[in-house]
């Protein structure tokens, strides 16, 4: 296990370097996007229509926060993140449009992800699902807020950070995903539980 | 100040406590599975849970920026007055805590997908009524994350597979719940009376203290047995492997029909929020899981 500190914009080179089970800390531009915003990416990439900020190189939070507006400036209050399976239909062609090199999320992401990682040169950094202070005290900043009609938590919320994290890489970008290892082992245990336990299966 | 103003009040002071501050026993749960964890990437997740638990604290913010469903118990002394406004008074508190502590808006119309943006809309807050004895009010918040609400599963099993069918049931619930939930969870089971009781009380049982056991032994049994089941998954802290999957198993029961046997699993993330307090008669609160100045 190795403890990695990148700053955007990451290069692939840098993220090639990464294995699962690696701690990173990301510092530099963020952004936020759920599935609302995925798809908006999405839709504007099909339509050559540029998005309000370039995402290459940089880190994707899947969180929708809390903010807080004090006259002209807004504020993060809460911001931990949400469950990253839902977008597993869109971060395969994410990844690839926008060469965005860290995702973050909770939970972990699925095969289509995985594949995406391995060739476009990307990670999956988990980070403490519900920890949204840890997260909010790393974000410095609100750089700007695009697609606010979306509400609050499905707004592209553009974001400075310092040393985000921890985050564990649970994807990396040669194939591996951690997620799916446990679940493996998990299965393996169910049977151990079962016969320990007396249930049928 | 008019009774409804005080649970007004003593509603908002519960919903801003909750959201910041984590239960005693569940704080001391999460330092237990910290020291005894083994995994690497399930002790970094640990650590990062506690770590924000202390800044959630220190800076007077929510613990998780999902403050969830907002859920009220009350239980109302038949002797209580004006128990036809505390309804209203439970809106207002809602409303008030959302801009103010503040609260993340989780309230969505069904049909046309519009957030109410204040976290109250059609039967919600929801609150749960329970007539006891005496003149005082007990109101109780659980604002209840959408991860863990998410997995929450009930079923109707096999009358004759028993308690077997039930531990079954419940370990199923886990693996398949995996990460999503948020690990380390706690589990409210629910078994007997029909589909819907069996959740309506696995739910209430996420309530109880972890560090209060089961006043029945049989039952206190069952729930260590499960426990101990659970945690052989492997799934640990946020789905990254580990030994602690569960923090506490509660079951909570209602006697069945003999043809059925209802079940089910309410599950709670490790931000296992709720605070209680009680307004007397005389209109003295009392806060029954936190300290308000």
């Amino acid at each position: 296990m190795a403890v990695y500190k990148l700053k955007t914009p990451i290069s692939e080179e840098e993220i090639r370097k990464l294995n699962v089970n690696d701690v990173l800390y990301v510092s530099g531009t963020m952004v936020t996007a759920r599935d609302q915003a995925h798809r908006r990416a999405l839709e504007y990439f099909k339509q050559e229509k540029p998005l309000p900020i370039n995402l290459e190189g940089l880190a994707v939070f899947h969180c929708g926060p809390i903010m807080k507006k004090e006259g002209e400036k807004w504020f993060v209050v809460a911001a931990g993140p949400t469950t990253s399976t839902r977008m597993d239909i869109f971060e395969d062609e994410f990844i690839k449009s926008f060469k965005v090199r860290v995702i973050i999320g909770k939970g972990g992401m699925g095969n289509r992800t995985t594949e995406a990682m391995a060739k476009y040169g990307a990670v999956y950094g988990a980070f403490t699902g519900g920890a949204a202070i840890l997260a909010a005290k790393a974000i410095k900043s609100v750089k700007s807020v695009e697609w606010l009609d979306l509400g609050m938590p499905e707004a592209m919320w553009i974001l400075e950070v310092e040393e985000f994290g921890p985050l564990t890489v649970a994807i990396d970008s040669h194939g591996n995903n951690l997620f799916e290892d446990v679940k493996r082992k998990v299965e393996e245990n169910r049977q151990k539980i079962y016969q320990k336990f007396g249930l049928s299966p | 100040m008019e009774t409804v103003n005080i649970v007004e009040n003593v509603a908002f002071n519960l919903l801003k406590q909750a959201v910041i501050y984590l239960p005693e026993d569940v704080k001391q749960a999460l330092q237990k599975a910290y020291a005894e964890e083994t995994s690497e990437a399930g002790k970094t997740q640990l650590k990062a849970i506690l770590d924000n638990v202390e800044l959630a604290e220190k800076y007077q913010a929510p613990i998780c920026q999902d403050t969830g469903t907002i859920i009220f118990y009350v239980k109302a002394g038949a002797e209580a007055k004006n128990l036809d406004k505390i309804e209203e008074a439970l809106i207002k508190a809602t409303r008030r805590a959302t801009v103010e502590v503040p609260l993340r808006p989780n309230s969505v119309n069904p049909f046309t997908q519009k957030n109410s943006g204040d976290n109250t809309g059609r039967l919600i807050p929801y609150v749960n009524w329970e007539i006891v004895l005496g003149d005082s009010i007990e109101l109780t918040v659980m604002p209840k994350g959408g991860g863990s609400e998410n997995v929450c599963i009930s079923g109707m099993l096999v009358p004759g597979e028993g308690i077997k069918g039930l531990k079954k049931f419940v370990v199923d619930a886990v693996l398949k719940a995996g990460a999503k939930p948020c690990p380390p969870n706690i589990l409210g089971v629910g078994i007997g009376g029909g589909s819907d009781i069996a959740m309506k009380i696995a739910k209430k049982a996420l309530l109880r203290p972890l560090n209060v056991p089961n006043s029945d032994p049989e039952i206190a049994r069952l729930e260590k047995e499960i426990l101990e089941a659970v945690n052989m998954t492997g799934i640990g802290p946020m789905g990254l492997g580990g030994k602690t999957t569960v923090l506490g198993v509660n079951i909570n029961y209602a006697y069945r029909h003999p043809a059925s046997y209802p079940a089910a699993v309410a599950f709670n993330c490790w931000a296992a929020r709720r605070a209680t307090a009680r307004i007397g008669a005389d209109r003295k609160v009392e806060y029954l899981t936190h300290k308000v100045e």
